[in-house]
């Protein structure tokens, strides 16, 4: 990438930092934790990219990663004493790979709509089994701990608190960001990209297609875990409502609506979802799907490329 | 000038340009088809004939220019409009519907409105006069028959529509000579029963014979055009576009 | 040997024939809406998320008219044509427009449509669960169980629907559309058949067999906005195995599956047995991933 969109891009990234940095200095609670929120959604939709928007694979089955990610903190935060950071984030980690590699070993051989459909009735079996397994993960109840402190070791060890965890959850989903981009931008991200306009022709060149899409599914639900381990720590629960399929619905909502192909976007389109559900439940309270689906069906039609496209077409008017 | 031109020409091809995504095929073709006409349009493969017929069956739609069919400009209306207003397609690779039988793949063409059960009778009878074979195996399914059953169906199915102009795409490819002078007398029943036919083939000495008039194509434009009478295949004009 | 005769003793073989005749209750039920899925998706392309909806629907349609009619079959009926003609507005405003353009937006736009149906359904009728009343009462004494006759009926209407429809495709006029549509689209349409009308008519026709599993199904269980999602992960399943776009196959497959399903609930609980179906489906697709009762592709 040449200097000059370098540059751009550096400041336009510090400055959306900068911006959200000192959110908790100026917002109210409420939003300091909905924009907390839509961060780690938004890690959830940037990590659902990977495959939608760079290899071209709907997937239905974030909602397992993410939901292996929770339950796989949740499981350090109760077993280990005292309750640590660093090991939620890895046993929420291991959880979700796990469920990735299984997902990726049985999916990645299938085409567009079975992949879809596929992925889609992996996640409701991690959800009946979830739901099922009322000893180990508290069934329909979930399970509930207390938040680990924020302990860099040999520094720092202090409990959270509400400014100390947005910031926290930033900086992990900006390295997160950062980290995906540089991927996107790599050699194999460059045959992601080509499996995903042309997989025959990737294949015939000689790639090994499967390796690669699994490797895009594997990637996918490390970064789809970590949001789930985020959004456990924040919360201080873990409930198989988060598993349920319609999770990864809303997420490929958040994909669409922000643009997909873009890493931004889902993180943008998390928002906007959020934002025009907090807006309709004043009016319609629990409907609010109706409207707000609705606005995403005309998207579909009307709206392809997302917000972020339509803004770059916008822009370049 | 023929007595063809002097008639309003039954279609008319004006400047079309047509894209698959990024690829521009067709460069500006312009031709025409008067009624009751055979003309022929020769070229290599991959210069567009195909995408021509394409596009004029409305299979295609054409980025810029204009068809006309019988003095109304039909360029952006479905394929099944045409098919109605009297435009019958005989693709390339056939395409009978394999999984129905001989009898229900003509049926497609047959139950149409405001055709009454005496014609439809009518037409199947002239049908499986033309095409014994196609009687015989009526009830078979449609891809049990062999590859020149199949080519004598494709062309029976698009009669059904009672057209006024058949598009055959290649009707010769891979027949059999037996076979490929019985579709030359197809070709001739439907001239001497007043249907225009727009011929694309790659058996030039056959167009030559079956034609009035001729187009070569290069390159997604029309290079030549002329009587079929004046054209023989050893000419330098069908040697630069067709030689090998 | 006497260990093969102890084990043969502790077959319960009552509660197996009991499960023969639930599963294949089921089963029927099941394949009326995978019917309606698969032949949706043979013929354009459309991965109908929201036919569990549909399905909801009727239910619900069924529930009103019972209320104001009393009459089971009229509320069959209304709930049929009523959802077909819902299901052919979907499809006109909202997946007509999509195509063309890549498959993946179908399924965006009929996830979205789902996503309002039930919300609709759950703000115009409520969370608490209706009851649609049997059409008649009755038992015949199955082993030590007074069975309902009501479930044989559904079994015996859903094949009559599917039969019914069946020889539409094979006989009827329009039915020759269909297949041929199916089969090659475009040149269904360079023979003059309006193809854009026949995608809505098949798809009002698999709305329409949705809904009419919702009403024929409704008075087992409560009718509520969520019935649609455990029999829409089903269909897909079933329409999976039994091979997509293969109507022959999803029925079988139906039958196959709600079998093993009761089979499997002699032993664990209803909500694990769901699982034998997900093992299917995972073995389907390890080793014929086209579908279990497709012939080996060539």
């Amino acid at each position: 990438m040449n200097t000059r969109h370098s540059t751009i891009f550096w400041t336009g990234f510090a400055v959306v930092m900068a911006l959200l940095a000192i959110a908790p200095f100026v917002l109210p609670e409420f939003w300091r934790r909905f924009l907390t929120e839509i961060l780690i959604w938004g890690l959830l939709a940037m990590s659902s990219d990977i495959l939608i928007g760079y290899t071209g694979m709907v997937s239905f089955g974030h909602s397992a990663f993410f939901g292996l990610g929770m339950y796989g903190a949740a499981a350090a935060l109760l077993t280990v004493r005292p309750p640590n950071l660093w090991l939620a984030i890895a046993y929420g980690l291991v959880g979700a790979a796990g469920v990735a590699l299984f997902v990726a070993y049985f999916s990645t051989r299938l085409r567009d709509i079975y992949f879809a459909i596929t992925t889609l009735i992996f996640s409701q079996i991690f959800y009946v089994i979830i739901f099922t397994w009322t000893e180990v993960t508290g069934g329909e109840n979930g399970l509930t701990f207390s938040r680990p402190r924020l302990t860099i070791p040999g520094l720092y060890s202090e409990p959270f608190d509400s400014a100390t965890l947005h910031w926290f959850v930033l900086v992990v989903v900006a390295a997160s960001y950062l980290i995906l981009r540089r991927i996107t931008q790599s050699p194999f991200g460059m045959v992601l990209q080509s499996i995903r306009e042309n997989e025959p022709r990737t294949r015939a060149i000689g790639y090994a297609v499967e390796r690669y899409k699994m490797v895009a599914v594997m990637l996918s639900g490390l970064f789809a875990g970590l949001a789930g381990v985020l959004y456990a720590i924040q919360n201080r629960f873990a409930a198989p409502d988060f598993v349920y399929f319609l999770v990864s619905g809303e997420t490929v909502i958040f994909n669409v609506m922000g643009g997909i192909g873009t890493l931004v976007g889902p993180i943008v389109g998390a928002g906007f979802f959020l934002l025009l559900r907090e807006g309709f439940s004043r009016f319609f309270t629990e409907f609010y799907l109706i409207p707000v689906g609705i606005i995403f069906i005309a998207m579909v039609i009307f709206m392809p490329q997302g917000l972020l496209g339509f803004a770059r077409r916008w822009l370049n008017r | 000038m023929s007595a063809a031109e002097r008639v309003e020409p039954l279609v008319s091809v004006e400047d079309i340009h047509t894209y698959y995504g990024k690829s521009h095929i067709l460069h500006g073709v312009s031709l025409h088809v008067g009624p009751g006409e055979v003309v022929g349009l020769l070229g290599r493969n991959g210069v567009g004939k195909s995408t021509t017929l394409k596009t004029i069956m409305g299979l295609v739609y054409p980025d810029k220019g204009r068809i006309l069919f019988a003095g109304k400009p039909v360029e952006g209306l479905p394929a099944h409009k045409l098919a109605r207003l009297g435009i019958g397609y005989v693709p390339e690779d056939r395409r009978i519907f394999r999984l129905l039988t001989v009898m229900e793949n003509l049926r497609t063409g047959l139950d149409r409105q405001g055709v009454t059960e005496a014609r439809k009778r009518a037409l199947l009878d002239k049908v499986f006069a033309y095409f014994p074979v196609l009687a015989e195996r009526r009830n078979q399914a449609g891809g049990t028959l062999s590859g020149g059953e199949q080519q004598v169906l494709a062309i029976a199915r698009a009669m059904m529509l009672e057209p006024k102009i058949i598009l055959l795409d290649e009707p010769t490819e891979g027949l059999m000579p037996r076979m490929v002078s019985q579709i030359r007398q197809i070709i001739d029943a439907l001239h001497r029963d007043g249907v225009a036919i727009l011929l694309v083939e790659q058996n030039v000495p056959l167009t030559l014979e079956a034609s009035d008039r001729v187009y070569v194509m290069e390159k997604g434009t029309v290079r030549h055009h002329a009587a079929a009478s004046d054209l023989k295949v050893g000419d330098a004009v069908i040697q630069q576009y067709l030689g090998v | 040997m006497d260990a093969v005769a102890a084990f043969l003793e502790t077959i319960p073989y009552d509660q197996i024939l009991i499960q023969t005749v639930n599963g294949i209750v089921t089963g029927m039920i099941l394949a009326l809406v995978a019917s309606g899925l698969t032949l949706i998706f043979g013929i354009m392309d459309v991965v109908n998320f929201a036919h569990g909806e549909l399905f909801m629907l009727g239910a619900y349609v069924g529930v009103i008219v019972m209320a104001n009619t009393g009459n089971f079959w009229v509320a069959l009926l209304l709930a049929t044509i009523t959802v077909a003609l819902i299901g052919a507005a979907l499809q006109v405003t909202t997946l007509r427009p999509l195509i063309g353009r890549d498959p993946l937006t179908t399924i965006l736009a009929t996830f979205g449509i789902s996503l309002v149906l039930q919300n609709y359904a759950l703000w115009a009728f409520g969370p608490v669960a209706r009851k649609i009343q049997e059409p008649f009462s009755g038992h015949f004494t199955l082993f030590y169980l007074e069975y309902p006759w009501y479930r044989i009926l559904i079994a015996g209407l859903s094949a009559a629907i599917i039969g019914a429809f069946w020889l539409f495709l094979k006989y009827g006029k329009y039915g020759i559309w269909i297949r041929a549509t199916t089969q090659d689209r475009v040149m269904a349409q360079a023979m003059g058949i309006p193809v854009p009308w026949v995608h809505t008519f098949v798809f009002a026709i698999g709305a329409g067999m949705a809904a009419a599993s919702g009403v024929l199904f409704g008075p087992l269980v409560g009718v509520n906005h969520a019935m649609g999602l455990d029999w829409v992960l089903k269909a897909f399943i079933v329409v999976v195995v039994g091979g997509m776009g293969n109507l022959g196959g999803s029925i079988a497959a139906s039958i196959f599956i709600s079998l093993l399903e009761a089979y499997a609930s002699i032993w664990v609980s209803p909500a694990q047995a769901v699982i034998v179906s997900f093992v299917v489906l995972v073995l389907t697709l390890l080793f014929r991933p086209t579908g279990l009762f497709v012939p080996t592709p060539k």
